[in-house]
């Protein structure tokens, strides 16, 4: 088990330098960070030797040789703290960067929390009795809930809850911007759920949905397997068949995929953090994109794709873990 | 979903299996107890018919596209026409839903309701375009990748991990920005703002997931003993690819298909909401631009901006939705889709 | 006979499917006595599993079940999930035929025989339970029970697996043991070797063994008593010795003409498929493959008579010594 956890450990090395690179020169092309640093500061922008010092600097040269060159001066500076500072602003990058994976990790791991858990449970129910009236409506809610995309979610949960909420009783029932109120500072656990309430539903909808599904479908076969009619021949009691068979069996591809999906939250939630303006790495996202600015991009994808790579190996560890048939080596 | 208690998504032979009928030797427990007439083809339209939810999205949808591909008659203004002229006591901004404009009117003046026709024209054309594209794309690739094995099939499955595990709206955005930055690329696709750009971005991530779902299809036929009987007769791996393994594949490509299209429309919706889909010059909407004023619209409560395009798109991919999950279910009975 | 441990009455299985109802048993009835092994044979969908299946309350809720089961004095047919999970495991235990699939694979296998243990014998520890299950891997055969019983099951052979599964089953001495097709998914040494264990049981602690097989070599060994099953019925029923040297059923002797035997080089099939079940024939439902069918086999579905030394199903039984 260990000799598996080092060498995925060590293998992720290799591959975050392939996709690291990919991604440094996917940005450097899509971003243009010479045009942005140009459009960001006009008057250096005039001075030619300014320009080269800039170029010089960050390794931002051209060409092939040039990208590659200029990846491992990123790399250097990446490795040794010494990141590049933002475009805009010319700010240093972690402190946001920081802010933003906090905000994001915290309505993230709320949102996941909320919509696995209720998901879960629908998707039992409904397995429970295949083809009933609970079945279908768990189903259907189901389809109806992967059909309303978040950003249709947000605007009509805003205007419900705020625009036309105050309309009727004078003031809106819930905060639909932000983490607190404008101007407020320190850390306020209640006011900051009650923010959190319209972006962990949005984000919630698509969740349920699909682990009622995925729950569904997984204990459903566990019910058609051999050894739950085997359990239930013993003659111990149904609810102990469902608990030590049934569910024990049909939680072992469910935490797999639950692993996955927390490791995707990094960068998964831009939508609804974009719409109710929730300050983290989606909206620092977006920020740096339209800026162009590749100094903050790239320390984000960095953080994105290692969260991916790392979730993908605690997911395996998971499944071996849960399930005696998978060795690891 | 509407079948009988007990036989929800399984044909009555593999429910036989369950019940403990075994299959030994001297036969099939299919062959043994449901000896029917009816071919896997005629099973799987009955499922399908049985699948009430489809059955009904089907006609909805149908009913849909027909109405949107008879715009002209039936949308009551042009796309880029103001219901009237605005007089000083009498302004047609924003006007809530009355008998000149029955879903309300927009910033300028125009009829939502004819404008929700004219963008769903957009957007179901981006999502048929696309899906069309991706679905072709990621056959061939998943179908060789598949069948063939080796490096191939290794290098697809690395690319679209990495692919697939990343959000999606990033790939979309990093992707556009570098093709829209290549002067070669440009002149093929057009600008960043056309539609066209849309589709052919669209599909370029869009068919990694349809060949993941091909490749597996195909890796599972291929082990089959009909594919290994035609192997073993001498068939060439063309024969085997075009006479065995795509004809049994049809289903899972209709199903892919159909999730394509669900997919491409909510992309393009996407893209559009956060200002990077198609260019709205000359009054031209898609329902993901016309989702994206809705933004605009809350502040000042102007609600039927914002619950008519956004409950429309909520039935259009609904009913696409139903019809993939019933095509699923009518192919694969056993839905192992859902955990690959 | 009415020392009977399992009887069973006029049972009769319906299952709902999306093409109409399935008559998988279409009134069956039987006895089996303490210490003796009943050999069911038949066909795949000829009844025989979804018979047993029914009667241990198995089968899916799209089944319907009418007729009597009895277990002692305990109806099983209709009777409440606390009884009927009472019997289970308790007085009738099951085999199945696929023993890798039947056992949890993430559970430890000493544990899936103890939980059978602690379900029917109240008040009994844990670690006494655990104890027990290793003295019963030992019992049915299994070296090194007590490290085995720490293993999971995709860690044993096949015919291991399914002494576990034997193990489980006698946990507490039942009066009945089914044991469904127990050797069909086995090398033909183990399987001989599994037929010894569960022989041994039969002697040592007095169990009545139902044996479904298709397998008739498997039945000539180890039965007494033989019942044929064709297409939800019992066709042919006697001693194990009059089945095979003095059968008055065309079907049983379809069989045994099927059956490679050293020296009998020649097979004959059975013609044709059984029957579609949605539709059972009117009659004797064999009567479409049977070389010696005539119009009076069309009529009501003929019952067993006592022909000689069998009780056969075949309104010609009387004729057929002639035919032959």
């Amino acid at each position: 088990m260990l000799r598996f956890i080092v060498r995925r450990l060590l293998w992720a090395i290799p591959t975050l330098f392939i996709v690291t690179f990919v991604v440094y020169c996917a940005l450097r092309l899509a971003t243009n960070p010479l045009a942005s640093y140009a459009r960001a500061n006009p008057r250096i922008a005039k001075q030619p030797e300014k320009m080269a010092q800039y170029i010089e600097e960050n390794g931002l040269w051209p060409g092939i040789g040039g990208y590659i060159r200029g990846y491992f001066v990123w790399l250097k500076g990446f490795v040794t703290g010494n990141w590049q500072v933002s475009i805009k602003g010319s700010r240093p990058v972690w402190p946001n960067l920081k802010d933003a994976l906090i905000n994001t990790l915290r309505l993230g791991l709320m949102a996941s929390l909320v919509g696995i858990s209720i998901g879960l449970a629908l998707g039992i129910f409904a397995a429970l009795k295949p083809g009933r009236l609970r079945d279908t409506a768990v189903n259907t809610g189901a389809l109806i809930g992967f059909s309303i995309q978040p950003f249709i979610s947000a605007v009509l949960l805003q205007l419900f809850f705020a625009v036309q909420w105050s309309k009727w009783f004078g003031e809106p029932l819930l905060p639909t911007s932000g983490m607190y109120p404008p101007g407020h500072t320190g850390f306020d656990p209640v006011l900051m759920l009650k923010y959190m309430i319209l972006p962990v539903i949005v984000v919630s909808i698509q969740t349920i949905a699909a682990y009622s599904r995925y729950m569904r479908a997984s204990l459903l076969d566990v019910l058609n397997s051999d050894y739950l009619r085997t359990a239930r021949s013993k003659g111990i009691s149904e609810r102990r068949v469902l608990v030590k068979h049934a569910l024990r069996n049909a939680m072992v591809p469910i935490v797999t995929l639950a692993a996955l999906d927390v490791g995707a939250i990094v960068g998964g939630l831009i939508i609804s953090e974009a719409i109710f303006e929730y300050p983290g790495m989606g909206m620092f996202f977006l920020t740096a994109e339209a800026n162009g600015d590749f100094p903050e991009l790239m320390p984000w994808m960095v953080i994105v794709t290692s969260s991916v790579i790392l979730f993908n190996l605690l997911a395996d560890l998971a499944y071996a873990w849960l399930d005696p048939r998978i060795r690891l080596d | 979903m509407t079948e009988f208690a007990g036989i929800s998504q399984t044909t009555a032979s593999q429910q036989m299996q369950h019940l403990g009928v075994p299959s030994d030797p001297t036969g099939d427990a299919s062959i043994g107890i449901l000896k029917t007439s009816m071919s896997p083809k005629r099973m799987a339209l009955k499922r399908f018919v049985n699948h009430r939810a489809a059955l009904i999205s089907t006609i909805v949808l149908v009913c849909i596209i027909i109405f949107v591909a008879l715009a002209p008659l039936t949308a009551r203004y042009g796309v880029n026409e103001s219901i009237f002229k605005a007089e000083a006591n009498r302004p047609n901004q924003n006007l809530a839903p009355f008998d000149l404009a029955w879903f309300g009117t927009d910033g300028n003046g125009r009829d939502l309701y004819s404008r929700i026709i004219y963008g769903a024209q957009v957007s179901l054309l981006i999502g048929l375009f696309t899906a069309i594209g991706s679905v072709m794309l990621g056959t061939l690739v998943g179908g060789i990748a598949g069948y063939k094995g080796g490096w191939l099939d290794d290098i697809l499955m690395r690319v679209t991990d990495i692919f697939l595990a990343l959000p999606l709206l990033v790939v979309l955005v990093i992707v556009r920005g570098m093709l829209k930055n290549v002067s070669w690329v440009t002149t093929i696709m057009g600008e960043a703002s056309s539609v066209r750009f849309l589709v052919i971005l669209l599909t370029i991530i869009g068919w990694m997931g349809v060949a993941r779902l091909i490749r597996g299809q195909v890796k599972q036929l291929k082990e089959r003993e009909f594919v290994e009987a035609a192997r073993a007769l001498g068939a060439t791996s063309k024969r085997i690819m075009f006479r065995h393994l795509l004809p049994n594949s049809v289903g899972q490509i209709m199903v892919a298909l159909t999730f394509a299209v669900v997919g491409a429309i909510a992309a393009e919706a996407t893209l559009s909401f956060f200002g990077y889909g198609p260019d709205a010059g000359s009054g031209m909407t898609s329902l993901g631009l016309l989702i994206r004023d809705s933004k605009k619209a809350v502040p000042p409560g102007y609600w039927w901006l914002v619950v008519f395009p956004g409950v429309f798109f909520i039935i259009l991919s609904l009913c696409i939705n139903f019809i993939g999950d019933g095509l699923r279910d009518a192919v694969d009975p056993k839905m192992q889709q859902e955990l690959k | 006979m009415t020392d009977a441990t399992l009887s069973i009455r006029d049972l009769r299985v319906t299952f709902k499917t999306l093409l109409g109802p399935v008559q998988a048993v279409r009134g069956v009835s039987l006895d089996v006595h303490p210490g003796e092994v009943l050999g069911v044979v038949g066909e795949s969908g000829s009844g025989k599993s979804v018979s047993f299946l029914s009667v241990m309350g198995l089968l899916g809720k799209n089944a319907i079940i009418e007729g009597s089961a009895k277990v002692g004095d305990v109806e099983l047919v209709g009777a409440n999930q606390k009884a009927m999970r009472r019997v289970r495991g308790s007085d009738v235990a099951m085999i199945f035929q696929d023993p890798l699939s039947a056992l949890n694979p993430v559970h430890r296998v000493g544990s899936q025989v103890a939980e059978m243990i602690l379900a029917h014998q109240r008040g009994m520890s844990k670690d006494a339970a655990a104890k027990r299950a290793v003295e019963l891997l030992d019992l049915v055969g299994i070296p090194q029970p007590e490290q085995r019983a720490r293993q999971y099951a995709h860690e044993f052979s096949g015919g291991m697996r399914q002494r576990v599964m034997i193990a489980m089953a006698i946990a507490n001495n039942p009066k009945v043991l089914i044991a469904d097709e127990p050797t069909t998914a086995l090398d033909v040494t183990v399987q001989a070797q599994i037929l010894e264990v569960i022989d041994r049981i039969r002697k040592e602690m007095g169990t009545a063994v139902v044996l479904i097989t298709h397998d008739l070599g498997v039945v000539a060994r180890m039965a007494d008593r033989v019942q044929v099953m064709y297409a939800g019925r019992v066709v042919e029923r006697a001693d194990v010795h009059n089945i095979f040297h003095g059968s008055r059923h065309p079907y049983t002797r379809g069989l045994l003409g099927s059956q490679p035997t050293l020296g009998n080089e020649r097979l004959t099939p059975i013609p044709g498929a059984p029957p579609n079940m949605l539709q059972p024939p009117s009659g004797c439902a064999f009567r479409a493959r049977c070389v010696h069918a005539a119009p009076e086999c069309a009529g009501d579905l003929p019952e067993l008579v006592q022909v000689g030394l069998t009780e056969s199903a075949c309104v010609r039984a009387h004729e057929l010594e002639a035919l032959v």
